[in-house]
């Protein structure tokens, strides 16, 4: 059962991980527009 | 006089020596659209960002301060095909933005929690019937409890609040019982604990409030897009003024840039954006948006004019007496705070059902505790097993039961034209079985059209257009739109007050007064055939043709009010116009019961007389001289042309020619409300089911997470129904 004091940390942090990416990508607007942001991912390069 | 059209107002300056507009545009519906657009003004070098938002439909431009007239980006947008206005975000709008924010973050902070927390739960749960040993379970339970407090305590801040502010106020709202529900969930699992104890319901607490916080916020969601859209379509409008900047020189400011004591320069055709009064110039103006009359009103000097008045024929200049906010006459704005008062006494069909369930759900508790007690059992098992019954009752369904039926329904209402302005408008519209209309600008449409056009030879037609470009005369203007012609012709010459003509190889075409162009016999003719139309002469050698220009009803409002009668309502028009107008529009309408020349006091005085007699009334109408009904009907209801005050004060905004979307809200919102009804049912449905078995005390934490999400899931998917409304078309 020792295993556990690696697996916890590491599944927490994982998922802490996870809140603070969503909280950060919240923070810089890009939940604002998600239409718009839908179709930026498929546009062309500009030349 | 070319007037220079002023945007300094809607600048803002964002420091480090950049410029900020934002600019609503019309017509970007693809990414085509986005990056045509965005590409093009990138290319300017001074444009340090152009940035379009296309679920907003806006445009955020940034540029090196003075290097750019901001009225050069909306030429430059034109040429690309696109309609661009000024905007600037209303306070309201503001609000509901950052509020929407911050649900998100609760919902992200309470998922994140709900899926570690789950685990941690799912071993214990497996491990009481397996091998797990006590330490192992009290270390996670404890791991639980490190994430679930905190994130409980972040994201139950909505519920908690709102809880709060319902109790100070001596009131119940649904958030009370979820919070009481949540809190003491915690506290038990937190004491048991600290006690080694077998059971802990840290999951089920914080999935309670992700389920409802998802409710919470797909509902602000859809609120947040709606305002967004009626932002727009302010802006849009674009409301500006033509002000005297010093001496003879003009411009063109927003109104919200004028002030009281500013002199504005009222042209044929301007609609009147502000209050006050004529000091100089003579001219037929409009009213009907105010008092819903149609015949024109003659101003001179000393005439106050209304905001939302259109000037005919000349020119005026007037005396700002109050500016955007504050344009109202007084009398409105008494009947319209009585009237505001007298309607935030209706409660909330959700907060109906938690007066009457948390008085029996926390009694339920108790006297299982007592229960228990008296039947020997340790005071601590009796607490433990009356917590339980209030977790597994602890309204997740029930919270969700409504805010998702909401938000289908409202989704489903903007897709058929239907914005909503306040939340509970769903509930009350669903509700009624009497409509009053008004007939100007609600029955009928707010444009002009002409009546005749089938009289008229074709060539004709479009010759009457081109020359009528060359006007602002609204009843030219009628004409040219009629044509649909977009090219004017050149050397047309304006007699002020009289009509334009123009020679065509060697003859001479006039339009104007019938008087203008020789042709009053034929229009005398037309008028005594109805009196209510506009008349506009054109004549070319020797022939003479008459055009007849009215308000035309809305094509639909016919079959729209026939079936309204189906669906068992009762229609009345109520309208401060003359008798023979709104009687011939209730006649061809088939509206039995009407009303003529009826002032603001008087329809507040209808509304409550069918009030008393039981009638739950919608009103429609879009005047200024309607507001104060439109906020004493039990619901409210404007066409998106009305005045910004009557759609302030409206429950719903209705978009488009068509008076269909008016059918197809009641539609969507009877339907709604059977299935919040029937929602509210299933939830108490799985409270009998399940509250037994807690009082008998067979809850584990298992069963709790199992019966929580099951229930709220039904009455999810149940919700979703409320799309496939049979909407027949009328």
């Amino acid at each position: 059962m020792e295993v556990l004091v690696i697996l916890v940390p590491l599944a927490l942090g994982l998922g802490l991980s996870g809140l603070l990416g969503f909280l950060w990508s919240l923070k810089s607007r890009q939940y604002d527009d998600l239409d718009g942001a839908a179709w930026r991912a498929i546009a062309d390069d500009e030349p | 006089m070319q007037a220079v059209r002023d945007f300094s107002h809607y600048v803002k300056d964002v420091g480090s020596g950049l410029s900020h507009i934002d600019l609503a545009v019309e017509g970007v519906s693809c990414a085509g659209c986005m990056s045509k657009i965005e590409r093009g003004l990138s290319a300017i070098p001074e444009v340090t960002l152009a940035r379009v938002n296309l679920t907003d439909r806006r445009l955020a431009l940034e540029w090196r301060q003075g290097a750019f007239d901001p009225g050069r980006f909306i030429d430059l947008l034109a040429e690309l095909g696109y309609k661009a206005y000024p905007f600037e975000t209303e306070t309201a709008e503001a609000a509901e933005a950052e509020q929407s924010r911050f649900l998100l973050r609760c919902l992200g902070v309470a998922a994140f929690a709900t899926m570690n927390v789950m685990m941690l739960s799912v071993p214990v749960w497996s491990g009481n019937i397996s091998d797990m040993m006590p330490e192992q379970r009290d270390f996670f339970h404890w791991l639980s409890a490190l994430v679930a407090l905190p994130a409980a305590a972040y994201a139950g801040q909505p519920f908690f609040r709102s809880a709060y502010q319902a109790l100070r106020s001596r009131n119940v709202n649904m958030d009370v019982p979820i919070s009481v529900g949540v809190v003491l969930a915690l506290g038990m699992s937190l004491v048991e604990t600290i006690h080694h104890a077998q059971h802990a319901y840290f999951d089920a607490a914080i999935m309670l409030l992700t389920f409802l916080l998802v409710g919470r916020y797909l509902d602000q969601n859809m609120r947040r897009r709606t305002r967004a859209v009626a932002g727009n379509l302010a802006a849009l409008k674009a409301e500006t003024a033509t002000k005297f900047v010093s001496g003879g020189e003009i411009a063109q400011v927003p109104v919200a840039a004028i002030h009281p004591g500013d002199i504005i320069l009222l042209r044929p055709g301007d609609r009147c954006a502000v209050d006050g009064t004529v000091i100089a110039g003579r001219s037929d103006i409009d009213q009907s948006l105010i008092t819903g009359e149609t015949l024109h009103v003659t101003a001179t000097q000393g005439t106050a004019v209304y905001a939302g008045s259109v000037n005919i024929s000349g020119a005026l200049q007037v005396r700002v007496s109050a500016a955007s906010e504050g344009t109202l006459l007084s009398e409105l704005t008494r009947l319209l705070d009585n009237a505001l008062q007298a309607r935030s006494r209706y409660v909330r069909l959700a907060d109906r059902a938690s007066r009457f369930y948390a008085p029996v759900v926390h009694a339920a508790a108790l006297l299982t505790m007592l229960g228990w007690a008296l039947m020997g059992a340790s005071w601590h098992d009796a607490v433990v097993t009356a917590i339980s019954v209030l977790i597994i009752t602890c309204p997740c369904a029930l919270g969700l039961a409504i805010p998702t039926v909401q938000t289908v329904a409202s989704g489903a209402m903007f897709r058929a034209g239907v914005l909503l302005n306040s939340g509970d408008a769903i509930e009350r519209l669903a509700e009624i079985d009497r409509i009053i209309f008004d007939k100007t600008g609600t029955l009928t449409l707010a444009e002009l059209d002409v009546v005749n056009s089938a009289s008229i030879p074709p060539e004709i037609f479009e010759l009457a257009g081109q020359l009528a470009l060359s006007s602002t005369h609204p009843v030219a203007a009628a004409v040219a739109r009629a044509s649909k012609v977009t090219s004017p012709l050149a050397g047309v010459v304006e007699e002020p007050g009289q009509g334009v003509h123009v020679l065509i190889s060697g003859e001479e075409v006039r339009l104007g007064r019938p008087s203008f162009c020789g042709a009053d016999r034929l229009a005398n003719e037309i008028l005594i055939r109805d009196p209510e139309v506009s008349v506009v002469a054109l004549s070319r050698g020797d022939a003479r043709y008459v055009f007849a220009v009215r308000q035309l009803l809305r094509d639909d409002a016919q079959a729209v009010i026939a079936a309204l009668q189906t669906r068992g309502i009762t229609v009345e028009i109520v309208s401060g116009d003359r008798e023979p107008a709104v009687r011939a529009a209730a006649q061809s309408l088939g509206v039995g019961e009407w009303r003529a020349g009826v002032t603001p006091a008087d329809k507040i005085a209808r509304i409550e007389e069918l009030k008393q007699q039981g009638f739950k009334v919608m009103m429609v109408g879009d005047g200024l001289n309607d507001a104060p009904a439109l906020a004493a009907a039990h619901v409210s209801m404007s066409p998106i042309s009305a005045s910004h005050l009557s759609q302030a004060t409206a429950d719903l905004v209705f978009l488009g020619k068509a008076l269909a979307p008016v059918l197809a809200a009641i539609d969507f919102s009877r339907k709604a409300l059977q299935l919040m009804r029937q929602n509210l049912w299933l939830a108490v449905g799985y409270n009998f089911l399940a509250v037994p078995i807690a009082i008998a005390g067979f809850v584990t934490p298992l069963i709790a997470a199992v019966a929580m999400s099951g229930s709220s899931l039904l009455v999810m998917l149940n919700a979703l129904r409320t799309r496939g409304v049979a909407h027949r078309r009328p």
